[in-house]
This record gives C-alpha cells, sequence and structure tokens, in this order.
C-alpha cells in the first residue's frame, strides 16, 4: 500500500518570514521523487512540511493544501501525530536512541508509543525491517548490541528500518546519503529502488547523479535571493528533466552553470 | 611555476629532560627548602614544602629553559601550577575526611547506630543517634518526595513545553533567585506558614519537610534544566517522526536519556539538604526519643543532633563527631546509588 500525494499552493512560514511560496506539484505512489536545488531554498523545509514535522519548530506554520488520500492534511481536526504514522521520515544524519539496543531501535515506533507486542511478532517485525532495510546480515547475530556501535552508513539503514517498521505510506527522506561513503550510499540507493514498490519516496539530494540515478520525477527548488522565499521551479520525469528541462534556471543548475 | 617560498626547513630535533629529572629535581627542592625552613627559624614540615615548592617552580623552569627552551618551559610551568592546584584543593578535603573519621570513630558504634537519646545526658556514657537517622531519613524523604516531581517537572516544562516569552524568563529567574535562600529565611518561612495553617501548638517533620522542599526544588530544577537541554533535538525528531505523541516523547526519548545527568542532580540537591540545620532547629526542634510520624511531635535530625551536642562540650563532643560521621556515610551511600543508576541508565556509546 502506498499512496500518492496532492500539494497546492502550499507557503511556508517560519514566524513572519515565508520560507517556500506557492508550491504545487503531485507526489506520485509507488515512486521515487527527488527534489534538488542549492542550499537554502526551501526543499527539506517543504520536505518536513509533507508529514507535518515543520510545525515541531517555534513559531512555524504552514498554508496551503497537501492532500493524500482524499484527506488535506492540513484539514481541521488533523492529528499530526496520526500524520506521521503514515508518513515517515529518514533524516540528514543517523539518529539512532542512543539509549536502545539495535533491535529496540527498530521496534522504537511500537514501543515507544506503548504498544504491546508478542515476543514472535516482535522478532518478526525486527526482521522484516531489517532485512527490507539491507541490515540483517550485517546485525542478526548482535541484535542486543546498541544502535550506536554501528558505523554511520549501518546506523542510517537501522534509521530507514526504524521508519519502515511503523508501515508508513509514504517515506521522506532528507539527504539520507550526505553523510555516507559511496559504498554505503550505494547500499541505500539499491534499498531506495526495492522499496518503491511498496512505498511512496520523496527524497531530497544535493547529489544530482543520484536524484538522475535513484529517482522517477524530479522537482527543482531555486530561491532568488537571500531572504527571498524559494520557489518550486520546474517539475517533470526525470529523464525530461536532466535531458531537455524547459527553464533555463533548471538547465544552469543541472549542467553546473549555476550562479 | 615558481617557487613561492624557501624550500621547507628540516624539522627541529629539541633536547628533552630525561623522564626522572622532575622528580630528582623536586626532591632536591624539598631538601633546600628544609633548609631555608631551617635557616628562617626552626625545621617544620608545612615550612619545607611550601619552600621546596617555590623553589621547584623556580629550578625547573630555569632548568627547563636551559636544556629544552622556552616553548617546553612554558608547558613545564602550566604543568607545575595545575598539579599545585590540585594538590593544594586536595588538602581541605582530606584532611576533613582524616579529622572527621579519627574523632568520629571515638563513639562510633554499631550500639551508636541504634541507641538513642533517651536518659542521656550530658557526659553520660552510651547514647546515640538512631532517632536523628530516622528523622534526617522521614525529613528528607518527604522533602525530596515533592521537590523531586516537582522540580524534574518544572525543568521539563521550561525545556519542552513553555514558549520563548515573559512567563518562562520569569520562571527562570524566580528559579534562579531560589536556589540563592538562605536556608534559614526558608525555615522561618515554613514555620509562619504552618503557625497560620496549623496554629502555632503544632509542631511536626512535615513542616521542617517544607523548608528543606523549598530549597531543594530550585536546584532540582536547574540541574533537570541544564540535562534536558543536552538532549539533542535529532532524537526528538526521530521520535516525532514514528507517530510518537510529544508526552510520549518527553518521558521515554528525553527523560529516559537524560535520566543519568537527572539523577546526578537530585543526589546534588539531596546533598544540599540533608545537611541543613538552621531551618530545622527553628521548625522541628530536638528530641530525644524516636518519632516514626512527621505529621506529629518533634523530630531529631542529623545535623541538629550534631549541633546540640557540640553546643554541650565535654563528653558530649565525641558524640558530635561521630554524629558527623554518619551523616558522611549517609551522603556517601546515597552517592554510591546514584553512581550505579547512572552507570545502569546511561546511554551505551560505541565503546
Amino acid at each position: 500500500m502506498s499512496k500518492r500525494i496532492d500539494v497546492s499552493d502550499l507557503n511556508v512560514y517560519y514566524s513572519d518570514f515565508l520560507a517556500v511560496e506557492g508550491v504545487s506539484m503531485v507526489i506520485e505512489a509507488r515512486s521515487i521523487t527527488a527534489l534538488i536545488g542549492p542550499s537554502g531554498c526551501g526543499k527539506s523545509t517543504f520536505l518536513r512540511t509533507l508529514n507535518r514535522m515543520h510545525e515541531v519548530i517555534p513559531g512555524a506554520r504552514v498554508e496551503g493544501k497537501a492532500v493524500m488520500d482524499g484527506q488535506d492534511l492540513y484539514g481541521k481536526g488533523v492529528d499530526p501525530v496520526e500524520v506521521r504514522r503514515q508518513i515517515g521520515m529518514v533524516f540528514q544524519r543517523p539518529n539512532p536512541f542512543p539509549t536502545m539496543s539495535i533491535a529496540d531501535n527498530v521496534l522504537a515506533g511500537v514501543k515507544l508509543n506503548n504498544r504491546r507486542l508478542s515476543k514472535s511478532g516482535a522478532s518478526e517485525t525486527i526482521e522484516r525491517a531489517l532485512t527490507g532495510a539491507n541490515l540483517w546480515n550485517e546485525v542478526k547475530d548482535r541484535l542486543e548490541r546498541p544502535g550506536s556501535s554501528l558505523s554511520g552508513g549501518q546506523q542510517q539503514r537501522l534509521c530507514i528500518a526504524r521508519a519502515i517498521a511503523v508501515e508508513p505510506q509514504v517515506l521522506l527522506m532528507d539527504e539520507p546519503c550526505s553523510a555516507l561513503d559511496p559504498i554505503s550510499t550505494l547500499a541505500i540507493e539499491d534499498l531506495m529502488n526495492e522499496l518503491k514498490d511498496a512505498y511512496t519516496i520523496v527524497i531530497v539530494t544535493h547529489n544530482m547523479q543520484q536524484a538522475a540515478r535513484v529517482s522517477d520525477r524530479t522537482g527543482f527548488f531555486n530561491i532568488a535571493g537571500t531572504g527571498k522565499p524559494g520557489h518550486l521551479i520546474e517539475m517533470d520525469d526525470t529523464a525530461t528533466m536532466f535531458s531537455s528541462p524547459s527553464e533555463k534556471a533548471t538547465e544552469d543548475y543541472i549542467s553546473g552553470r549555476f550562479g | 611555476m615558481t617557487a613561492l617560498s624557501a624550500p621547507p626547513k628540516p624539522i627541529r630535533t629539541t633536547r628533552r629532560l630525561p623522564t626522572y629529572a622532575p622528580w630528582a629535581i623536586l626532591v632536591g627542592s624539598l631538601l633546600v627548602g628544609a633548609l631555608l625552613s631551617l635557616l628562617t627559624g626552626e625545621l617544620t614540615l608545612t615550612g619545607a614544602i611550601l619552600f621546596g615548592a617555590l623553589v621547584y617552580v623556580v629550578a625547573i623552569t630555569i632548568t627547563s629553559v636551559v636544556v629544552e627552551g622556552k616553548r617546553w618551559a612554558k608547558d613545564r610551568v602550566a604543568t607545575t601550577l595545575v598539579t599545585f592546584a590540585f594538590l593544594v584543593a586536595m588538602i581541605p578535603l582530606v584532611s576533613l575526611v582524616v579529622l572527621v573519621l579519627t574523632n568520629g570513630l571515638e563513639r562510633f558504634s554499631w550500639a551508636f547506630l541504634n541507641d538513642d537519646m533517651v536518659g542521656v545526658y550530658g557526659s553520660d556514657p552510651g547514647g546515640g543517634v538512631y532517632h536523628a537517622i530516622i528523622g534526617t531519613v522521614l525529613i528528607t524523604g518527604l522533602a525530596s518526595l515533592v521537590a523531586i516531581p516537582l522540580g524534574i517537572m518544572t525543568a521539563v516544562y521550561l525545556v519542552e513545553y513553555a514558549k520563548p516569552g515573559p512567563l518562562r524568563r520569569a520562571i527562570t529567574i524566580l528559579v534562579d533567585v531560589m536556589t540563592g535562600i538562605p536556608s534559614i529565611v526558608a525555615g522561618l518561612f515554613a514555620a509562619t506558614l504552618f503557625v497560620v495553617v496549623a496554629g502555632p501548638q503544632y509542631k511536626a517533620g512535615v513542616i521542617g519537610a517544607t523548608a528543606l522542599a523549598l530549597l531543594m526544588t530550585p536546584v532540582v530544577v536547574r540541574s533537570c534544566e541544564e540535562m534536558l537541554r543536552l538532549v539533542p533535538n535529532e532524537l526528538r525528531e526521530a521520535s516525532y517522526a514514528l507517530g510518537v505523541p510529544k508526552w510520549l516523547t518527553v518521558v521515554k526519548v528525553v527523560l529516559r536519556t537524560a535520566v543519568a545527568g537527572i539523577t546526578t542532580g537530585v543526589m546534588i540537591s539531596i546533598a544540599r539538604v540533608i545537611g541543613e540545620t538552621a531551618p530545622l532547629l527553628i521548625t522541628v526542634g530536638i528530641v530525644a526519643n524516636v518519632n516514626w510520624n512527621v505529621f506529629d511531635g518533634r523530630m531529631t535530625t542529623l545535623p541538629v543532633f550534631v549541633y546540640r551536642q557540640y553546643a554541650q562540650g565535654g563528653a558530649s563532643v565525641d558524640r558530635a563527631w561521630a554524629g558527623a560521621l554518619t551523616l558522611i556515610l549517609i551522603v556517601m551511600l546515597l552517592n554510591l546509588v546514584a553512581r550505579l543508576v547512572s552507570r545502569f541508565f546511561s546511554p551505551k556509546g560505541a565503546r
């Protein structure tokens, strides 16, 4: 199961500062959508609005619509906690819970929510999530070790396992490979390709080759200048975006002739 | 391509003093110190050490400048000063422990711990601190029961819930001011409060516990606040992103991650109040027998017991020292428990 998200006219604010303006896009189900653009153009901010993580920051707010499954995520009476259970997130820096073992980290979504899990159910979830995140073979003999004992790439895959263990509809990834070496990056890209059969994936990346390699659709964000809001310049199939983009700015950015 | 700089110089090699040299200089300096002490009057250990230390600083610096050069000499001076500062700081600590042990052990015994002061007067043999231990444990325990949850929850409010603004600033300032309240003022406040609420005849341990809780809460708030702020925001976000509600995030991620530091902070706050004398003297008073009921009647606590015995003079002074030793042992025991708790709960790293 996975779902598509229709975003229309989304404005994102930090207090009075308009950070991202007028974004409308369709995020297709069972595909990978990549968001690219220069630093500070609001891609990560936009990504965080999709599962209402944006409003965790004091003073942050959002105007506009993001509709998933006929339900506006910012509609009246929508509980952000419920939204986040459907739309998981992986962060830039791996952040396993330092007080928990590898196994407990995978089960964190269940355990932290005070839900009970039978022993066999728990080990089944752990194996399924870790296999899904391509980590099972590396850690199956040391599930009781602390999560922070793993290498950076393994920790990031542990965080992905943690996110998919709660079976979300959509998986948001905020530069998941920027702190990783090429081999770990490859492992995570392979993983994304496997996961897209079951999940809708949105990835923010600074690495254009990565966007070209893994994504089905690409959106380009840009900013007119410091202090100005970021905009979605163009969005299209990845192949089109990287071969014949319709906007000059996109072509300049992609070909490295930017700024 | 033209070379922009001169060819690199070879890495300089410096002569270093052999490792035994500082020790040799130290022994020599102490001997010279003893000599100087003898010359200025009579030979005393303090004099020898003081003069020796001064001679050592000068001698090691000069030797180092001559043999090793200026940069290493600075390193030697800094090392020497830091080491001396440490030793000086250790003097009061060690001498205090030695003093309490030597004086306290004269009367300290199993019987002393299990006896109260009923029918014991002045220089009578016997007597003990059983009633004072019970009083201290009950009153401090009651104060902790109120102050620790109150303090932790206030800290959680300040760090996790309060929006930046006048309210948060006001609470922070008030907590800071409360940290500096003289304990006697807290005692007077508690005494007055209970006169108003329960009448002037009412005497009970709970009045003292109120005063102690008043002193304890701000300490708990301050230390817990610091610890909660140390919890990385990433962990909170990781928890939110899993669809965990805020209160569960606070309880199971933030508090759980900070528990080791919070335990230490709580222990410091207990240690801060367990030795309070003044507020207990005016609220709880002193009594010779064991009182198990904190809500009725006077009680004795260890600091007040020590004060009373010392004030009586004569043979009672020994009881005062033994009482002080008991108090130190209780604090040490609590510290040990806290260390075990933090070792057991602290985040397990890669090591």
